[in-house]
This record gives C-alpha cells, structure tokens and sequence, in this order.
C-alpha cells in the first residue's frame, strides 16, 4: 500500500476530490493546512511597514491505495491540482506497512 | 470653541430652541466618536487585545463623565483664576445650574454646553490608549485617565476656550481642539510611552491589524461624529460660520484621504485601506483648529499637506525606536501641529475672527501665536503625562507581566476573548475532543469510566485539564482510560 499526500491550492480540492472519486477511491482525509514552496509567501504594507507573510493557505489531502494504483492516482491528482501558475503545491506518496479498518478488523488491501 | 469671540450681544441673547435641538444632536454626534475611536483602534490590533482596546477607550465614557460633573466643567469653564485654571462653586456636581440659564451670552442653555464640552473631554484621554495598545494594566490606564483628565485635560481646555485662559486671551485660534485635543493627546502619548516602553517583538514580530473593516468602520464613524465636533463648536449661532467649518471639515478630510493615497502609492506601491482610514482621520485632526478661519480652497490645501506629513510621520517610530503602537503621535500630534500652525497661513479674516494669515495679508503674527500655544500645549502635556505615568509606573506597575502579554491582555485584564472561531483551529478541535459534556462524541457508556479516572469532578473539567496539561489527543485518552 502507499500514502498519497497532496498539498494543493485550495480552490482546487473540489476538481481533485472529483477526480480522486472518478479513479474510484472509496476515501479521502482532508485538512486545511498552510506553507510555502520556493517562492515563498507575498508582501503585505501597513502604514509604510512592510510585513512578509511567508505561510500561504493549501489543502493537504491523503489517500491510501494500493501499489498498483499509486502510479496513476499521483498524474489524476496533479492533473487535476494543476493551474500552471507558482503556488500549485506538490504530490507525493510513501510506502504504508499496514492499514486496520476500525469497525470491522480488517487489514491490507481489504481495509481500503 | 470661541466663547469670547461673540457676534451676538451678550445681553441679548434668548434662548433659541433651534440652536439648543442643533447643539443636543451634534453633542450625540460627538459622543459617537469615542466608541467610533474604540472601533479604529480595535481593528489595528491582534486579535489577542482588541477588546481591551475597546475598552480603554470605553472606559473613558464613565470615568471622565462622572469627573466632568464633580469638577472637571468647573475647571475647565468656570470663573478664571490667574488665567490657568477655572472654578466656579455653581458648577461643581452641575448643582447651582438654572434649566434656562444661557451659557456665557449664547443662545444655548449651559446645561447643554457642559454637556458638549463632556464629550471633548471624554474623547481626548481615550485618543491616548492607541499608543498603548497590548500592554499595559487596565487598572493604570483607568487611573491615568482620571489624574491625566484632572491636571491636564481640564487645565488646557480652559487655557484654550474658556473666558480668560491665557491662550484664548492672546489670540491663539483653536476652533475645535487642534491643540486642547489633539495635539494636548498626541503629546501626551509620547509622554506614556517613554514610561511604558516598547511592546515584546517590537519592530520582530508581525503586528498585522486584525480586522481592517473594524478600523473602515470606525474611520467612517469618527468622520461622521466630528460634524458634530467641528461644527457644533459654534454652538449653534446662525450666522454661518458653523456651516463653514461643517464644509471646511469634510473637504479637509477628503483632501486629506487622497494626499495620503498618493504618497503611499508613490512610496510603497499600493493604496491601502489603512492608509484611507488613517488620511481621512489625519484630515479631520488638521482641519479641527482651522475650520472656522479657512476657505474651502484652504481646507483642501491644509487636509492635503496633513495627509502626506502625517503619512510620512508614522515611520518615525521605527526609526528612532519608540512604540507609538497605533501612531497617535504620527497622527494626532503631527496632525494638529500641522493644523494649528496652517491657521496662520490659510486664515482669511472675517470669519471665526478678524485673524489674517501670512497668505491672506495678515504678516506673521497669527502664525506667531498659533506656534506659541502648539509649543506650550505640546511641552505641558509631554511633560506632565510623563511625570503621571512615571508615578503610576512606581506606585502599582504601569505595564501587564510579560506573560500576560505574550497570552494577550485581553484574558489578563477582562476575562474574555473577542472571538471563538469554533472548529476552524486545530486547537479548538481539540478542545473539544477533550471536553466530553460539550459534545455528542462520548456516549453514555463512557461516561462511568472518566468519573472513575477524574474523581468526582464533572466530566468536562477531567478532559478540560488533560487539555491544560499537555493537551494532546493521547493524554485525554488516558483520562478516558
């Protein structure tokens, strides 16, 4: 199984929460989160005193899905994520050992 | 404020009841701008101290009414004394009072004169509190209030306005308060914050303003009220120039608004609504002193340089390194220098008074007197607010713990805080994982559990504490446990 985590511009979640049940994931966790990439944050001026806001607004998504899907999965979420502007955020995924659903017990795959 | 200045003959004067209904609306329209204050100030801080911003302002509501009826109309307005200070026995407590008695040969009753006149004083110490924002002990504030309104705010406005005062008898033109207020508040700022020192994270941390709309808000307000202020300083005789000065006011204050646009546009690149807020409010501190002396033309003039010398003002604190918080000396002080001494440029004559200035013909002698009461207010104030804060500071400590400040002066001084964004932070989240009683989360079953772990306090207080303690999700569970 892996983890696919997506940091992401926030007016996209919905064409990316879109895709995600497009490709068939069953489950999703988000959370509002907030960063900055390489270009950092912006400049806000009040009253001539410059502040620099270096944490920006993202969504972070997370994803559990099996090896075989993983590949794929990270080109619908960026595809979807995608404006081509600065800020879009990154997509990535780590190996999972192992996953427990809560109700029923069951682990691996049949957890997801 | 000109009582001296009459058009009407003293022995004249009856009682009008247009002036009296004019005056009672532009004293309400005055009161406003201490609550409309609170809202400017309130918005430029963090969201830790906002309500405590509010209320050094607010607080001034009740502790300076309640000084104006015990001495402070007698101080100020009473019988002059050696031309520094007022008193008259009749108008300690207001109790010798007629209900038709004129003030001082107008057409108003003095009932409603003191009442006004309430409202200037209430103000002004309240302009002081935005100097001090996030640090300071309420209870030190409150009794700099009562001290600083007592030897300095009633001494002046009596050296300014009232019959006799030194300053009126030499000629000094302060309308509505250029220096009795404004210039007497910023100065006084100044002196505070000498004693008080700087915020933690001065010129470090990013001291943002929480909500620019509050300030919007407040600024629209205070714009609104100082009709009242402005024009109803000549206490509603209907000879014009009260309609002068409400004109006078509004064009200084747009003026004023665009000067500082531009500057800020120029200089750092964007037209904020701060700066909106802060120009218009930098127009109407200039325009106070003048507005009954000026032309329209004038008022343009004065609310533009106003708007661009205070915009440049505001920076001073960062570089010489004092922590004017929210700039009551960049736009009270500098503002009504600026006002104060532009009366002896743009005055026309024939208007409040025969006071020519340098541009209409009148040489440099009103520019003269005007500098002399800006100098001596603004020595008087600085000098005294020091001593008052220095005293304060000795006796009770003038500032909060730098913990408190640190968790905000609104919890160490009022118990409150100003807002509960539920469920939007992660530590409100938590909160209410970690309060069962609040939530639908725990059913019935548990609840045995964290009464056996917790004793016998509520359920609530068990998984409030795990909160307090560490507050991660972890160590609730082990209350639950």
């Amino acid at each position: 199984m892996k983890l696919i985590t997506a940091v992401i511009k926030p007016h996209r979640l919905d064409e990316v929460k879109e895709a995600l049940q497009a490709f068939g994931v069953h489950g999703l966790t988000v959370t509002e989160a907030s960063g900055y990439g390489r270009q950092r944050g912006h400049t806000e001026v009040y009253r001539g005193a410059e502040y620099t806001v270096d944490l920006v607004p993202k969504i972070r998504i997370e994803v559990l899905v099996e090896d075989a899907d993983a590949e794929q999965l990270l080109e619908v979420v960026v595809k979807a994520a995608r404006t081509g502007k600065i800020g879009d955020g990154k997509v990535w995924s780590v190996p999972v050992d192992e996953a427990v659903r809560v109700r029923t017990g069951e682990r691996g795959p049949d957890a997801l | 404020m000109p009582p001296g200045i009459l058009t009407l003959a003293a022995d004249k004067a009856e009682l009008s009841p247009a002036d009296t209904g004019f005056m009672l609306i532009a004293t309400a329209l005055v009161m406003v701008m201490t609550p409309a204050l609170a809202f400017f100030y309130g918005g430029m801080v963090r969201v830790k101290s906002v309500l405590n911003m509010l209320m050094m302002s607010f607080i001034s509501l009740g502790l300076v009414t309640v000084l104006w009826v015990l001495y402070g109309f007698s101080l100020a307005f009473g019988t002059d004394h050696g031309s520094v200070i007022g008193f008259s026995g009749d108008y300690v407590g207001l109790s010798g009072i007629g209900l038709t008695e004129l003030w001082d040969g107008y057409t108003i009753p003095v009932y409603v004169f003191a009442a006004f006149q309430l409202m200037f004083a209430v103000l002004t110490p309240a302009l002081i509190s935005g100097a001090l924002a996030d640090r300071v002990k309420f209870t030190a504030w409150a009794l700099f209030v009562v001290l600083w309104a007592t030897v300095v705010y009633f001494p002046v406005a009596h050296w300014v306005w009232g019959a006799g005062g030194w300053l009126f008898e030499l000629g000094v033109i302060d309308f509505a308060g250029g220096t009795a207020v404004h210039i007497n508040a910023g100065a006084a700022a100044l002196g505070v914050i000498f004693v008080v020192g700087k915020r933690i994270g001065f010129k470090k941390d990013p001291m943002r303003p929480h909500s620019l709309p509050l300030v919007m808000l407040g600024a629209g307000l205070l714009w609104f009220g100082w009709f009242g202020f402005n024009a109803g300083s000549w206490l509603g005789n209907g000879d014009g120039v009260g309609a002068v000065a409400f004109v006078n006011t509004q064009v200084a204050t747009g003026a004023a608004m665009l000067g500082w646009l531009a500057y800020e546009k120029l200089r750092h690149g964007s037209f904020t609504t701060l700066g909106a807020a802060s120009g218009a409010v930098a127009g109407l501190v200039a325009i106070t002193p003048a507005c009954g002396s000026v032309s329209p033309l004038g008022s343009i003039a004065i609310g533009v340089i106003a708007g661009v010398l205070c915009a440049m003002a505001v920076g001073l604190k960062y570089k010489f390194g004092y922590d004017d918080s929210l700039d009551v000396v960049g736009v009270h002080l500098v503002g009504g220098v600026v006002g104060s001494l532009l009366v002896g440029f743009f005055a026309t004559g024939g208007v409040q008074s025969d006071a020519k200035g340098l541009f209409y013909g009148g040489g440099l002698a009103q520019l003269g007197k005007q500098s002399v009461g800006v100098v001596c207010v603004l020595l008087y104030s600085l000098v005294v607010s020091y001593v008052l804060a220095k005293v304060i500071d000795l006796v009770m400590g003038f500032r909060i713990s730098e913990d408190e400040e640190l968790a905000g002066v609104d919890q160490a001084a009022h118990a409150e805080t100003a807002y509960d964004y539920g469920g939007t932070g992660g530590g409100t989240a938590l909160a209410r994982t970690a309060a069962p009683a609040s939530g639908p989360a725990p059913a019935s079953g548990d609840a045995p559990a964290q009464e056996g772990a917790g004793g016998t306090a509520p359920a609530s207080q068990a998984g409030s504490s795990a909160q307090a303690q560490g507050g991660t999700p972890g160590k609730a569970k082990k209350v639950d446990a």
